[in-house]
């Protein structure tokens, strides 16, 4: 067990990496484990920077708030030479634990290849941790949509940006919510065609909450430049439309569009079908969960119905030596990752005995209120409505690893007498794969809820998302800590 | 130099350094490279991040690796296939 820390950081992407610089810059000992190889998270997923001069297109190409990144990236590089960060990537934490009242633990397993610790090396202590694990895109089964081609929104797009590939020719993308342009602006300039972008709410819900939308004026901007892609490149952008089917042999060759009523369930007659190689699908993220829960920290269902990790307003959670930050604490984005994690980390700093800086706290607290204030904005304006079930068929796979079909679940909880999402799990097999609910964890308990009448809690995501083992490991991991 | 290539079930698809097995594949214009259990249906990426285990192929060996984050190398041996075949038997870890 590796124990000259004072603060263990998980992640390495917008709040992992200001947490991890600010609390450098405090005099800690840090410890950053992050499963890519480099930072920069999903947010700032990058070419390999050991071979830049491979790619055709700069590091920064579709990147937003890349300068921040850069500089954040200086200054963690400079805390790892100076020996003030332990930089551990390419590394999965599996388990944390508590370790009596003084440390956390955190039990780490190589994320590919072989493993290269000794036993006694991958097992990492301090005093204090923040779990900044980011989150990945929220999906909703549809008829097709595990025919390759069919991809997560943010997977097209970290092809784009760490690999320079483009996943297809002609693309729809679809689902909810503002991340949607990104990734089609994004497909566009790489010279993708993109056929169509279908959100199931209208853009009309902002004006709903005009003074949620203004508290981030530099989102307005980003809005408008969208807005400029999509008229220069003639990207048609429908609202009130759903994917509701995918079609294709052994890969996606043919898009169902259809308009959604006021519900969100699709409208019998309006089905348009569009000609596509690619379909890029995202319904709002959620939050990787598996540490805090594992850790028993207090959880909430956000606005979003996403579960997260309760905070107060230093970022604490329900136990005193950890601490959450990004969007572990609820969706809001990269710029207001940055300025969660920065005030983890000078909030432990303070309870660690350094300086603090009132004014400087005091400004983050007011910068993290504020996007907080436009995040619920983007929940009101871009929520998964309930119509959305009408598209499934008896047929249509909601588990993607273990196959199991909406029939299967319907099945379950009429029949068979399964009334919550866990009983539904154990009793059909949905997430009881290789990703453990993590992709149909949400759909699942949105079906289930459909099906009993009984709206979800924050328990009964939290079931979905226990897990003793947050990611597979070997058995020889599991054995090496005896 | 020539191009780096991985080799896929035999095959050499090239790819920039930097890239990913799966990222290689798709720019090769391959879009699955798993069947499944159940249905036998073919899957390749579909979280792109590390999250989904859709996109699991054997490296060099080593089985169930997500080919959207490892790394491709020249040379290396990538194959498709059932990643729910019975384990052989236990090898030695070093």
């Amino acid at each position: 067990m590796t124990n000259e820390h004072d603060l263990i950081v998980v992640g390495a992407g917008p709040a992992g990496l200001s947490a991890a610089v600010t609390a450098a810059d405090s005099g800690m000992r840090v410890a950053m484990i992050d499963a890519a190889s480099q930072p920069g998270g999903q947010f700032w997923r990058h070419p390999d920077e050991n071979h830049l001069a491979a790619f055709a297109h700069d590091e920064s190409t579709g990147h937003h708030h890349w300068g921040r990144f850069r500089d954040l990236r200086k200054r963690f590089r400079r805390a790892v030479e100076a020996g003030a960060i332990t930089y551990l990537p390419g590394r999965q934490v599996w388990r944390a634990e508590r370790d009596g009242e003084e440390r956390v633990v955190a039990h780490t397993t190589v994320v590919t290849g072989r493993e290269t610790r000794a036993a006694a090396e991958r097992s990492v202590a301090a005093r204090r941790m923040i779990i900044a694990t980011g989150a990945y895109d929220r999906q909703l089964p549809v008829p097709g949509w595990t025919l390759p081609g069919a991809m997560a929104a943010g997977g097209v797009q970290a092809l784009l940006k760490a690999n320079q590939v483009a996943a297809g020719r002609r693309a729809v993308v679809a689902g909810t919510g503002p991340f949607l342009m990104s990734v089609a602006a994004g497909l566009a300039d790489a010279g993708v065609e993109v056929v169509a972008v279908c959100d199931i709410n209208s853009l009309a819900r902002w004006a709903a909450t005009p003074w949620r939308a203004v508290q981030e004026p530099g989102k307005l901007t980003e809005g408008a430049a969208y807005a400029r892609t999509f008229l220069t490149k003639r990207i048609p952008f429908r609202m009130r439309t759903a994917v509701t089917e995918i079609r294709g042999a052994s890969r996606v060759e043919q898009v169902v569009l259809q308009k959604v009523d006021a519900n969100g369930s699709p409208v019998a007659g309006s089905e348009r079908v569009v000609d596509a190689d690619l379909v890029a699908l995202g319904w709002g993220f959620t939050p990787q969960l598996e540490l805090a829960v594992g850790l028993g920290l207090e959880t909430r269902t956000d606005v979003d119905g996403s579960l997260v990790v309760v905070v107060d307003d230093a970022h604490r959670t329900s136990d005193p030596a950890v601490y959450a930050a990004g969007e572990t604490t609820g969706i809001g984005g990269a710029v207001q990752s940055c300025a969660e994690g920065e005030l983890a980390a000078l909030t432990i700093a303070e309870e660690l005995g350094s300086a603090g800086d009132a004014r400087r706290t005091a400004r983050l607290r007011r910068r993290v209120a504020r996007g907080r204030r436009f995040a619920i904005g983007m929940h009101l304006a871009s929520p998964v409505p309930p119509g959305w079930t009408d598209w499934l068929r008896p047929s249509t796979i909601v588990c993607r690893c273990e196959e199991v079909t909406a029939g299967e679940i319907t099945h379950a909880v009429r029949d068979l007498g399964a009334d919550d999402p866990r009983d539904v799990r154990v009793t059909a097999r949905p997430g009881m794969g290789w990703c453990q609910g993590r992709v149909c964890g949400y759909p699942l308990s949105k079906l289930v809820e459909a099906e009993t009448g009984c709206a979800r809690s924050a328990a009964d995501l939290e079931a979905l998302t226990k897990r003793p083992i947050g990611v597979p490991v070997r058995l020889s991991d599991i054995a090496d800590l005896a | 130099m020539s191009d780096p290539v991985i080799r896929f079930d035999g095959r050499a698809i090239p790819f920039r350094e930097g890239q990913t097995v799966g990222a290689a594949l798709m720019a090769d214009g391959t879009s699955s490279w798993r069947t499944t259990r159940r249905g036998g249906e073919p899957r390749g990426l579909f979280c792109g991040i590390g999250v989904c285990f859709d996109c699991l192929v054997t490296v060099d060996g080593q089985r169930d690796q997500r080919a959207c984050i490892v790394a491709a190398c020249d040379g290396q041996d990538v194959r498709s296939g059932n990643p729910d075949e019975p384990l052989p038997l236990p090898e030695e870890d070093a």
